[in-house]
């Protein structure tokens, strides 16, 4: 790694202020398990700004009726060992104790997963399934985005100069709702997803009232697929509606293929996970 | 050019201050600064595990911290793991189960079973194979590894008994 200046702000306000001034030569840092790696490999910085410091970043506030308000720099193992946050979200679970492994998790946070926006990001899928929103702290003030506007091409984001994210909001899980991460990799851990299904379902009366599944590594971005969510609402639940929607995730997956999986196999992917995720899911809502 | 920081940690229990650059990873100061070479370079980004060490309770990829993320840290290294000449029950069973060849990888399998056996005192198969997934060994095979921790759960139960 070439010569980097370091800064730990202990507030938003100096975060943004540093950001602001210093715009493309400074670089944030949570956990850092991507962005250490980015900068050996030569991604231009001159300044490494780490967010660890800065208390509101690295808070989990949980509440039956407000939700989840998680701070951006948590790691993925405080996620997973706060026993409301897993009672609660067990779908953003499966995500947090599957991004890389145990010292993996040990630094990552979910809000740095979220930037790092890679299409093949483990924890966006089921963020966009959940309807979080990013919290956002800029020079302008504060705002909010949806996940699922969030990332806008592999690495992009809406984040202007000056902006980070301070924390990701999820709303309270509303009685008998379900949601589940999975993702299909060629061995049991420690890979990127060659492809991934997030989903979120509300039940009523047999019938779903409402869902949302989003996908990964199958897009430049995330892709949150609505009609497939959509196509559930007001049907029973069985295994033909299901199905269905496993297929509209399936038809719009839009892959490319690499040495990770063909296009074909991919979509066949989305197909399989849809449908499984959907019936953990499922499941989920019916003991929630 | 940025000067040096002055970092200020505990290493295996003792105070240890250092002056390291602020690219330099905690690996690096680890064995370039102080003269802890016992952790390993292996990938040097995170997939490897051979660089593994315990920070404030927790397990970490060294070479994907910066050395001054470590200020005001508790650290702790394979050099730890042993009281004096006395090896931990995991050393141990590594050495009679042969549960190592070169010897690269043995470091990081070592912190980081230590931590687990230090929160979970008998982990299933499965248990130990996932927490121990961001560890590679290409000489052994993982069968011996696996069971090497297994026995040295088993005894550190036994002495606790």
């Amino acid at each position: 790694m070439k010569w980097v200046d370091y800064a730990s702000p202990h507030s938003v306000r100096e975060a943004v202020d540093l950001l602001a001034e210093r715009g493309d030569d400074a670089r944030m840092l949570a956990g850092g398990t991507d962005i250490l790696v980015l900068l050996r490999g030569g991604l231009p910085a001159k300044l490494v700004v780490d967010v660890k410091d800065i208390p509101e970043l690295n808070e989990i506030t949980y509440d039956p009726t407000a939700g989840l308000t998680l701070g951006a720099a948590v790691p993925c193992y405080r996620v997973y060992g706060n026993a409301a946050v897993s009672n609660a979200y067990p779908g953003l679970i499966d995500a947090a104790s599957l991004i890389g492994g145990t010292q993996i998790q040990g630094r990552a946070s979910i809000g740095g997963n979220l930037c790092n926006a890679a299409p093949s990001g483990d924890s966006i899928p089921v963020l966009i399934a959940l309807e979080a929103k990013a919290n956002i702290a800029g020079p302008q003030g504060t705002r909010q985005v949806a996940v699922e506007d969030f990332c806008t091409a592999p690495r992009q984001t809406v984040l202007k100069r000056g902006e980070i994210v301070t924390s990701i909001h999820l709303p309270p899980p509303a009685p008998r709702t379900g949601a589940r991460y999975l993702r299909f990799i060629p061995r049991n851990e420690m890979d990127i997803a060659v492809a991934g299904v997030g989903v979120s379902v509300a039940l009523d009366n047999g019938s779903f009232s409402a869902a949302r599944i989003a996908l990964a590594s199958v897009a430049p971005t995330p892709l949150f697929v609505t009609e497939a969510g959509e196509a559930l609402v007001g049907q029973p639940v069985n295994d033909a509606s299901v199905q269905k929607a496993a297929e509209i995730a399936r038809d719009a997956a839009r892959p490319i293929t690499d040495m990770r999986g063909t296009i074909e196999y991919r979509k066949h992917l989305c197909e399989v996970l849809t449908r499984r995720a959907l019936n953990t899911a499922i499941e989920r809502a019916k003991e929630g | 050019m940025p000067g040096k920081t002055h970092v200020q940690t505990i290493i295996n229990g003792e105070h240890v201050d250092f002056l390291c650059e602020p690219r330099q990873s905690l690996l690096e100061c680890l064995r370039d600064i102080i003269g802890l070479t016992g952790s390993k370079e292996g990938c040097n980004d995170g997939n490897c595990g051979a660089c593994t060490v315990e920070m404030d309770g927790r397990i970490v990829t060294s070479c994907l911290v910066l050395g001054v993320e470590a200020e005001g840290s508790e650290i702790g290294t394979i050099e730890g793991v042993a009281s004096g000449s006395t090896l931990h029950p995991i050393q141990q069973a590594f050495l009679e189960g042969a549960a190592l060849q070169c010897g690269i990888c043995t470091p990081g399998f070592i912190v980081a079973s230590k931590s687990l056996l230090e929160q979970n005192p008998n982990p299933t198969e499965h248990e130990i194979r996932f927490w121990l997934a961001n560890n590679l060994c290409r000489c052994t095979g993982y069968d011996k590894i696996i069971r090497a921790v297994q026995e040295a759960a088993g005894r550190m139960q036994e002495a606790t008994v």
